[in-house]
């Protein structure tokens, strides 16, 4: 049985290395598994969403409207801005079929303990609405990647 | 101590149908933060839902931590008859509704016709409740599982003599709504459908059971939209409708509708409605305008 755990552990990557501008976090397991949703098979939605240039547009200006948000910006306060910009692109692109890795943590672990209510989750998708209009992102191509953050809410929204 | 006892009966309750009100007792009240248009607009009975069907929304801009409300006003003109309808409702932490309507059917100069005199005019009013059972029509888009709600609608018709002239039982009825509604995202749908056990005739205007049909009879509602942008939902409806008075056929409705949310607060529809033949007078068909404002 312990051997067995070994195993795993050294299979598994664990995360050690700490990026540039970025604080360090627990050890975790890295996989796209993480990233709370399958990914499209195809590329057609990460080329309508204007490929990786576009997705870190829309990343860039979605988080700077979170973090000035009346209502969610004060959660966003004091957190790792830099990790979180970085890992969404990742995660935006995986699901969208861009083929990127996902590296960040899971959507239950990486929201842990942040008390995010349902009015929270709904302030931050009309943030991300936004940010995909601002880029020009066609309404169908935005509820595609909506389809597969709408079922995180129950791994982020506590009770 | 029988106080006690039905406390303690009462609570467990409160907590199925309120899961998150220890958090509101403990002061964590919040209002408003609901997604755009996933209130639902108002349907002629005045619960929420589209213009015709009945929808398993919850009325209101709140989330399970508060409580939203909306004022609405519709009206119908088709080619010999105009309704109105005004209400309002109350939405309870996103579980439960509850609805109130006044509807006015005015009969114009077709009313001389029908010898009733012309402008005369059926009202009614319509109390309803609705309990959203289970299942999230926004967020599970990974489940096949639609949100259902069951809903009741106490109707009291205030024409009781001419509602006897023409076959009519009774003056006032109760329907029964098991509703399912689904917002499909990855194609930008949203598919609802319902079942309604009913007497009502052309809604409860002209009474509830009559001299053909005197039982409830089980009736569908059917509506599907294409969400176009983040503020417009554009669809059609279909409502079947019993036939119990022998002296005029009634016909199922239909409507192709527009949802357009002016604003967060401020939500317009607008619809051309084919509601068949009413009280012997062929072929009603017309536009359907409804405003509602909510928080
Ligand atoms: C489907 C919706 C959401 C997605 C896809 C998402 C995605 C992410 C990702 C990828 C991370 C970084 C994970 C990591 O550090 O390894 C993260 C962290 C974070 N998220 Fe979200 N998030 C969502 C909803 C929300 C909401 C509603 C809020 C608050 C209103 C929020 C606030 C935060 C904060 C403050 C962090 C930083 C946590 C930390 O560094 O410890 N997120 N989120």
């Amino acid at each position: 049985m312990l051997t067995m755990f070994l195993l795993l552990l050294a299979s598994a990557q664990v995360s050690m290395t700490v990026p540039a501008g970025e604080e360090p976090v627990e050890p975790y397991v890295i996989q796209d598994s993480n990233a709370g949703a399958t990914p499209y098979k195809t590329d057609r939605w990460f080329k309508a969403f204007h490929g990786q240039p576009g997705i870190d547009r829309i990343v860039e200006s979605f988080m700077d409207r979170n973090i000035a948000d009346p209502v969610i910006g004060e959660i966003f306060k004091n957190q790792d801005d830099v990790r979180i910009r970085r890992t969404l692109k990742e995660q935006i692109c995986y699901l969208l079929g861009g083929g990127c890795a996902y590296t960040g943590r899971d959507m239950k672990g990486a929201h842990q303990n942040m008390g995010v209510q349902t009015a929270d989750f709904n302030a931050l998708v009309e943030n991300l609405q936004w940010a995909m209009r601002e880029e020009g992102i066609a309404f169908a191509a935005q509820n595609k990647l909506l389809a597969k953050l709408a079922p995180m809410k129950r791994d982020v929204v506590e009770r | 101590m029988a106080k006690t006892a039905r406390l303690t009966l009462f609570a467990p309750l409160l907590a199925i149908i309120f899961p998150s009100l220890p958090a509101f007792a403990q002061g964590d009240y919040r209002s408003g933060g609901k997604l755009l248009l996933t209130g639902g607009v108002t349907s002629v009975e005045g619960a929420s839902g589209g213009g015709l069907a009945t929808w398993s929304t919850i009325a209101g801009d709140e989330t399970e931590r508060g409580i939203g409300a909306s004022a609405s006003a519709t009206w119908i003109e088709t080619r010999d008859f105009g309704m109105t309808a005004f209400g309002g409702k109350i939405g309870l932490f996103d579980r439960v509704e509850l609805s109130y309507a006044r509807q006015r059917f005015d009969t114009n100069a077709a009313g001389a016709a029908l010898g009733l005199g012309a402008g005369f005019a059926f009202g009614q009013d319509v109390f309803g409740a609705k309990l959203r059972l289970f299942g999230d029509a926004v967020y599970d888009q990974d489940r096949f599982l639609p949100q259902v709600s069951i809903a009741v609608q106490h109707k009291h018709a205030n024409r009781g003599a001419v509602i006897g002239a023409i076959g009519g039982r009774d003056d006032s009825g109760t329907d029964y709504v098991l509703s399912a509604t689904k917002i499909i995202l990855d194609k930008s749908l949203v598919l609802g459908g319902a079942a309604r056990l009913t007497k009502a005739n052309q809604f409860g205007l002209l009474g509830f059971g009559g001299d053909r049909q005197g039982a409830a009879t089980v009736q569908f509602e059917g509506s599907a939209g294409v969400l176009v942008s983040h503020k417009l939902l554009v669809g059609a409806e279909y409502r079947s409708k019993p036939d119990n008075l022998s002296f005029a056929q009634e016909d199922d409705a239909y409507d192709l509708f527009a949802a357009y949310a002016l604003h967060r607060h401020l939500t317009v529809t607008a619809a051309y409605v084919d509601l068949g033949d009413i009280a012997t007078v062929k072929a009603q068909r017309g536009f359907f305008l409804s405003m509602q404002a909510g928080f």
